[in-house]
């Protein structure tokens, strides 16, 4: 005999109480992830900055004095640094929004001091003749802060700091001649893949 | 929690004319506050915490709303002091601009709160 056919549908139960909550949640992160590429960084900005780290690292790597390798350095980041803040007032101008947002001041004070460690330690560690320790420093400290910078940007801010941070820890323990590979892997290669995705992904 | 619950995602005809203005603080864990509830209220209010301001047609692109939807709920968070209007003309084209107040602020800090403690407690029951 057949089982006997239910007279009413039988009614959808509704979702429980911490599903809903979770579910809320989860649309608030990422309606704030997506109203934050207002204020992101550049990433055709990044895209331009890798690509001079890339030239930076071929020049570097014909220096014959390890003051001359820095001084190509310190120069490639005076470059991006203004590239990074043209990309961002282009990037604000053209989507109309304000330079001094609270995500694009969070993100420059999370940036700032992890940088300003890096310059006091570089001139430290190039004086006592630790220089094969400057790559290592350079993409960990700025890995740092973009990963503390990004953590209330958009998800690919953060995922590029951590790949700095790993190159970092790479460079530490790799001989010194890969040094100029390594720099140019970081502050080339991560800046123009991850420049290429936040210029696809969230416009400029 | 469950009747409160009921409206989210829903639209006006979901809300009744109880919630126009001024919401009080939640007294219980079972009271939400009912203007931020609403899907379209609280990704207003949300996009609005992590940008000083947004223009009108920023939000619309944002939440993927009509002109219409957007204005009627841009207005109910107004009317209950969570954000702020401004209306000027740039040329001859006029803009409109909302920003977060403190009040908006703490409202979402309070339903932040609120979510999570449902959670918590559900993970504790």
């Amino acid at each position: 005999m057949a089982d006997p056919q239910p007279v009413r549908p039988r009614l959808v139960p509704p979702p429980a109480l911490h599903l809903r909550a979770m579910d809320n949640l989860r649309f608030i992160r990422e309606t704030m992830e997506g109203a934050a590429f207002f204020t992101a960084v550049s990433g055709l900005g990044e895209v331009a900055v890798g690509v001079t780290a890339m030239a930076a690292a071929w020049i570097a790597s014909r220096q014959v004095t390890t003051w001359g390798w820095l001084q190509v350095w310190l120069w490639d980041a005076l470059v991006a640094f203004l590239i990074t803040a043209g990309a961002i007032v282009w990037k604000a101008r053209r989507s109309e929004q304000s330079l001094f947002s609270k995500p694009g001041r969070r993100f420059a004070l999370s940036l700032f001091p992890p940088l300003m460690a890096g310059a006091l330690l570089t001139p430290v560690l190039f004086f006592s003749g630790n220089v094969a320790a400057l790559p290592g420093l350079w993409l960990l400290l700025y890995g740092t802060g973009v990963v503390t910078g990004g953590a209330f940007s958009v998800r690919t801010v953060p995922v590029m700091g951590m790949a700095f941070m790993a190159l970092g820890a790479v460079a530490l323990v790799s001989p010194p001649v890969w040094r100029d590979a390594l720099l140019a892997a970081g502050f080339g290669g991560l800046h123009v893949i991850f420049g290429i995705v936040i210029a696809w992904r969230h416009g400029g | 929690m469950a009747n409160a619950l009921k409206h989210d995602g829903g639209g006006e005809t979901t809300e009744g004319s109880e919630m126009a203005v001024h919401a009080p603080a939640p007294q219980t864990a079972l009271d939400l506050d009912r203007v931020i509830h609403e899907r379209m209220r609280l990704g207003i209010v949300s996009a609005l915490a992590v940008n000083d301001r947004l223009s009108f047609n920023d939000l619309k692109k944002l939440l993927k709303t009509t002109d219409g939807n957007l204005s009627v709920h841009a207005r109910k968070l107004e009317e209950a002091g969570y954000i702020t209007c401004e209306k000027y003309f740039e040329g001859r084209m006029p803009k409109t601009e909302y920003q977060l107040t403190s009040p908006g602020r703490r409202a979402l800090e309070r339903y932040l709160d609120h979510m999570e403690a449902i959670i918590q407690a559900t993970r504790e029951g």
